[in-house]
């Protein structure tokens, strides 16, 4: 069975995954939410003119997660709804159908993280509330961004066109 | 044979149907409401529709007399896949990332 896999139970609004992970629940804990960027794919998907170098959550509830720029600027794109370590996070994604961050928006992420026998942790994501984006707003934010990587995002559109 | 990608592109390509779809985006309107402080006339306004309609960018339908346009809702289907393939591919380096930080702690 190929990791990730897709949950069960989904909903047309949501995206659930789960993925296990051969590492204790608070090292999982610590590489998701203070290491992000070391495994966030931050050259596709980030939303600032600047190529992106971290991507941070700041560790409380009302804290930022946002991706610092390679000249030092920062661009939002949500922020900690609930902070519990080492066994659950909940993020808001704020990124607009203009690609800017908009407080207002609110796409939700929990993840959580459960000992899974020794040295184990089962990770599940779902991000949910993705009918806040409204119709089609995903991929109007991605075309109508003609300052960002253009061609990668219209891929990336076709890819999920096809799928 | 033209791809339903090519057709999307093509439709976007112009910069008013782009503006009719940010038109769009605050709900659904009549042709008239649309073409209302747009620099061109109705007919042609109607045209880019039939376009975007082409492209399933946009959806009518009639409430009353009036015919009613909106952005297409089943693009929500679309931002589904999309999202489901971009965790698979976060979720994917995270594991080698964490997997690699536990060997790290057992080895000290």
């Amino acid at each position: 069975m190929t990791e990730p896999t897709m949950a069960t139970g989904t909903d047309a609004n949501s995206v659930r995954k789960v993925v296990s992970v051969q590492a204790p629940p608070a090292v999982a804990w610590r590489v998701f939410t203070e290491q992000m960027g070391t495994w966030w794919p931050l050259a596709s998907y980030k939303i600032g003119k600047a190529n992106a170098v971290d991507a941070v959550i700041e560790p409380r509830i009302g804290g930022r997660w946002y991706e610092r720029g390679d000249d030092g600027s920062m661009c939002q794109w949500g922020s900690v709804l609930a902070w519990e370590p080492p066994s659950r996070l909940v993020l808001s994604w704020d990124i607009s159908a203009e690609w800017q961050y908009d407080a207002t928006l609110k796409t939700e992420i929990e993840v959580r993280f459960s000992a899974d026998g020794r040295d184990r942790t089962r990770v599940e994501l779902e991000h949910r509330h993705l009918d806040r984006y409204g119709a089609r707003r995903d991929e109007m934010r991605r075309i109508f961004d003609t300052e960002g990587d253009w061609g990668r995002l219209l891929e990336a559109f076709a890819q999920a066109a096809a799928a | 044979m033209v791809t339903y990608e090519e057709r999307v592109l093509n439709a976007l390509g112009d910069p008013t149907r782009r503006a009719v779809l940010k038109r769009l985006r605050g709900g659904a309107r009549s042709v008239g409401e649309i073409a209302e402080g747009m620099e061109v006339s109705r007919p042609a306004v109607s045209q880019h529709l039939k376009i975007l309609k082409t492209a399933r960018l946009v959806t009518v339908h009639a409430e009353g007399t009036r015919r009613l346009y909106a952005v297409d809702t089943r693009g929500i289907e679309s931002l589904r896949k999309w999202l489901e393939r971009f965790w698979d591919e976060a979720l994917t380096a995270f594991k080698a990332v964490a997997e690699r930080e536990a060997m790290k702690e057992r080895k000290r």
